[in-house]
């Protein structure tokens, strides 16, 4: 049945780690090659399938990062350690690392939108990848902070600046919009920096908004889409936009080929 | 190769055929019909030629021949899938050329969109052929030729259902069955004109402006999302992937998918409730975009073929013919008044 895309193949649950009250980790056995911003379909026979974003990969493991929404990923919060789910992918296009060696990269993540450039950040936190990289993440609060150690790392090595829509009493950290921290970032050349921008569709605005106030060539500028797709190849049109299907076209767009596409 | 039949030696000819083929042509669905005491006309098995109904168009189109309404993907148990087996009889379905060229369509999406083919629609596909009815008056509800879906070679044979039967055999596999028949020259002919003509907007005329016109709030009041354009249609080709679990552990499932539609609510629906296009104009501009200019802009043709059956079933009364012709009036003007 090698030929039948839709069949699925078995996925160990290696581990789950919890990352707020609501999202959490899920890492599985996996060995196929992926790359960053590309999404698996993933089932729990019974409970249906869900397009999940790749959060993290390496050494045979891939992780994906799930808030607790509906009947799939509700099943998936069920599951233990060392159960067996079933995935089949990776589909869409994916950051591609080539696009941004050797420059001055800027990645702009609010809330889970943060999970699709997990791996990229971390790759890129090597120096001999880019030419510099700062990373700007926005969080609705505190407890809300995914990846809180490897994020608090990145704030400590001054890779990134972090902010909280509303802190409290115990949060030391930036608090306020993830728009009012833009002027930290280094964009006094901004024909020279690169910038990807991902999380939900109301921050994307105001930030590429903002960017485009300062002057960022909009071939500079990536962005993620996220549509509900039920098949991830193309047929069963629920991520269609114009003439565009986000899983086989995108979701990784640059900015110029997503300004035609009007939902 | 053209042969001439009686009606008596087309009934002998799908007699014959039915050892190999299951044949299906439009026919009356009694009592199925809108309303009491009337009947429906649809897709159904062929055993004669008095099964056939040739005056009037179908309800719904004969899309859901290879493709279900709804089919299991496949059956879980106990960490194994069990693929169901179809059956592998070829089908030969009579059908107008519109309809012909639908299947063309959902080809296009099916087997031609991305890297991987459907597995579920190319194994029914492979098995179907195509009776052509010849098509060249119409009905007062079609605007093919404005779709350039008037024509097709795509046929294995094409009848022309007068006083006589006249065929004309494209496909060699059907040569066996009509030998012995009279032969003569047929000429197929296909409609030149419709009573609707339709305007579709030039590629390239659209702009984002386009989507925001004030026409499309007309049909947030008038459209109900009930999505019987969707289901009517030979070209919607949307599914939802959806899991129904038999007992309650989760140990034996099935998965299978079900015509979905962009007219209807949840089409859209994300994780955590998010969602796009919800007011019913906006969904309705989506469809006509998708099935004037979108498909067009990603494969070369349009998507709609003038069946008109989306008219047909509207129990609104929208007419998408009337609505292309508005937009193409619109866009026009806005043109103008730009130079």
């Amino acid at each position: 049945m090698n030929n039948n895309p839709y069949i699925a193949e078995k996925a160990k649950l290696i581990r789950i780690t919890p990352e707020t009250a609501i999202d959490s980790t899920f890492t599985i056995a996996w060995d196929k090659p992926v790359k960053p911003g590309q999404f698996l379909e993933i089932s729990i026979p019974g409970a249906g399938e869900a397009p999940i974003s790749i959060s993290d990969f390496n050494d045979g493991e891939l992780s994906m990062t799930i808030r607790k929404v509906g009947r799939v990923t509700g099943a998936l919060f069920d599951m233990k350690e060392g159960d067996t789910l079933f995935a089949r992918g990776p589909y869409g296009n994916g950051f591609e690392y080539n696009y941004y060696a050797g420059t001055n990269l800027k990645i702009i993540a609010g809330g889970t939108g943060l999970a699709p450039v997990k791996n990229l950040i971390k790759t890129f936190m090597e120096p001999r990848y880019v030419n510099s990289l700062e990373v700007l993440l926005g969080f609705k609060t505190p407890e809300d902070i995914l990846f809180k150690n490897e994020v608090l790392s990145w704030v400590e090595s001054a890779t990134a600046i972090l902010t909280v829509d509303n802190g409290n009493y115990d949060w030391k950290g930036n608090s306020g919009l993830i728009t009012q921290y833009i002027p930290q970032l280094d964009l006094n050349k901004p024909q020279d920096c690169v910038c990807i921008v991902v999380g939900p569709p109301v921050m994307i605005k105001f930030v590429l908004a903002d960017l485009l106030t300062r002057d960022v060539p909009r071939e500079n500028i990536w962005v993620s889409f996220e549509r509900n797709m039920s098949c991830g190849i193309g047929k069963c049109g629920h991520c269609k936009i114009d003439n565009t299907y986000i899983c086989l076209d995108g979701p990784v767009f640059r900015l110029p080929d997503t300004m035609k596409l009007i939902d | 190769m053209g042969y001439s039949l009686s009606k008596d030696q087309f009934n002998s000819l799908l007699d014959a055929l039915k050892k190999s083929y299951t044949v299906y042509g439009p026919a009356v669905d009694p009592d199925k019909g809108n309303y009491s005491d009337t009947d429906r006309i649809t897709y159904k098995k062929i055993n004669s030629f008095d099964d056939l109904v040739l005056d009037m168009k179908t309800y719904f189109s004969p899309k859901e021949i290879v493709y279900p309404v709804r089919e299991p993907l496949f059956h879980f148990s106990d960490g194994s899938f069990f693929v169901p087996h179809i059956d592998e009889k070829k089908i030969a379905i009579l059908l107008r050329p519109c309809d012909i060229n639908g299947f063309d369509r959902l080809d296009t999406v099916f087997l031609k969109n991305g890297p991987e083919e459907d597995f579920y629609y190319k194994r029914r596909r492979k098995n179907i052929r195509f009776f052509m009815i010849e098509c060249a008056e119409g009905f007062d509800n079609c605007w093919c030729v404005s779709m350039n879906a008037n024509r097709t070679d795509m046929y294995d044979v094409a009848f022309r259902f007068g006083k006589e039967i006249l065929a004309d055999v494209k496909n060699e596999e059907f040569i066996p069955y009509l030998v012995g028949f009279p032969q003569t020259e047929v000429d197929i002919q296909f409609i030149e004109k419709n009573s609707i003509e339709v305007k579709v907007p030039e590629i390239g005329s659209i702009s984002p402006e386009s989507f925001d016109l004030e026409m499309w709030n007309e049909y947030t009041s008038r459209c109900i999302a009930c999505g019987r354009c969707n289901t009517s249609c030979i070209t919607c080709s949307c599914f939802t992937v959806q899991d129904v679990a038999c007992g309650t552990e989760g140990r034996m499932a099935e998965r299978r998918r079900r015509w979905a539609g962009c007219q209807l609510n949840g089409f859209t629906d994300m994780a955590g409730g998010h969602s796009y296009r919800s007011k019913n104009g906006e969904k309705m501009r989506f469809k006509t975009m998708h099935k004037i200019n979108d498909f067009h802009r990603r494969f070369g043709k349009h998507q709609c073929v003038g069946c008109g059956r989306c008219d047909d079933v509207c129990p609104q009364y929208i007419s998408f013919a009337r609505c292309i012709n508005t937009l193409s009036e619109v866009v026009a003007e806005r043109g103008k008044n730009e130079q």
